[in-house]
């Protein structure tokens, strides 16, 4: 009596796992799919080393817009494939890097930028650190000048050590 | 054997206390800083970015009309009064959530509605304003997505009020709540049929 229904109950058990790992296996298509249709189907084609080299290097110095934390090279996001696509046409049009990052900053902001402008707006992002240290030097200064102003206590000689 | 405890000049202590309470307001500072942090996270637009755009002429832009490809539209034809641009994609679910909202304030005929078709199928997006219904007056199909860069538009949803100079005026990114309408589209858009 027992034995069937375990055998059953483990049948169960399995159809239920089967079913789990079906479940699994269209959600991963489901993720693929949806991945497929956000990258770009057409790579960019480069005309020889040296614009490559030119275009990578550009492409690490711009922030990718719709991933905050990548460059424009490294995110696979659709509009990285796109500002990627229109920088490399920018570029053929003859455009310099700064006349490059100044068109995607009128469009985009500052924020495109990993190096921002020295502007007055961003005088704390550049100097900050710099002036942090140049007060921690100053007061470390202070401190030594007033303790080497102290009388020093004479040696003892009969110290030993 | 044992070294007397070294005996700390009142001078000396003073500069102590001094440091001390120096490093104690840095800390209270860095604490601020990541309470602020902290509440920053929690806004729904975090990531979105300001836009350069505010206060500045609307791109020049010529694209064909989704309902009829053959007929293109430029931004002199909208010239004249203000209108709400909203950037949209049948491949975007963002879109569907905010489209009741939209379609609450297009009944309202207070501004005109127009519909930025963002790197779409045209039989998609067409399909997709059947399923969900169309409440743009009009709307434009940007297939390949090199339009939107002037706009500096960088995903779907996005919304953009320009007023009747053609200046834009306010954008907002991602979905546009009830909230949003009245607090921020509704005062710029009167503010922008007051300067014209």
């Amino acid at each position: 009596m027992s034995t069937p229904l375990r055998t059953r109950m483990r049948g169960g058990w399995s159809a239920r796992a089967v079913s789990l790992v079906g479940l699994l296996l269209a959600g991963l298509l489901l993720a693929g799919t949806v991945l497929a249709q956000a990258s770009d189907p057409t790579p960019l084609v480069f005309r020889d080393d040296a614009e490559e080299a030119r275009f990578h290097q550009l492409t690490t110095e711009l922030r990718c817009v719709m991933c905050q934390n990548q460059s424009l090279a490294d995110s696979n996001a659709q509009i990285a494939h796109d500002l990627r696509r229109e920088v490399l046409d920018l570029m053929r049009q003859g455009k310099n890097n700064a006349q490059i990052k100044q068109f995607l900053v009128e469009r985009y902001g500052e924020f495109v930028l990993y190096k921002p402008d020295v502007a007055p707006g961003t005088w704390l992002l550049w100097f900050g650190p710099a002036a942090l240290v140049l007060i921690g030097g100053v007061v470390v200064v202070l401190i030594v000048r007033r303790r080497s102003a102290r009388e020093v206590p004479p040696a003892n000689d009969e110290q030993e050590w | 054997m044992n070294t007397p405890p070294p005996v700390v000049p009142e001078k000396s202590r003073g500069a102590l206390v001094f440091a001390a309470v120096i490093i104690g307001l840095f800390f209270v500072g860095l604490m601020f800083l990541l309470a602020y942090g902290v509440k920053q996270s929690g806004r729904a637009d975090r990531e979105s970015l300001p836009s350069p755009l505010i206060g500045k002429p609307a791109p020049a832009f010529d694209l064909p009309v989704l309902h009829d490809p053959k007929v293109r539209i430029s931004n002199k034809d909208l010239a004249g009064a203000p209108y709400v641009m909203n950037v949209w994609g049948s491949w975007c679910p963002e879109c569907r959530v905010e489209h009741p909202v939209l379609t609450k304030f297009a009944l309202t005929k207070r501004v005109r509605f127009i519909g930025y078709n963002l790197k779409d199928e045209r039989s998609e997006a067409l399909r997709w304003l059947e399923q969900f219904g169309n409440p743009y007056v009009l709307v434009i199909a940007d297939e390949d997505g090199r339009a939107a860069i002037d706009w500096g538009i960088y995903g779907a949803p996005e919304t953009f009020l320009v007023d009747g100079l053609g200046i834009v005026r306010w954008k907002h990114v991602g979905a546009v709540t009830d909230e949003i309408l009245a607090n921020e589209l509704i005062p710029a858009l009167e503010k922008a049929e007051g300067k014209r």
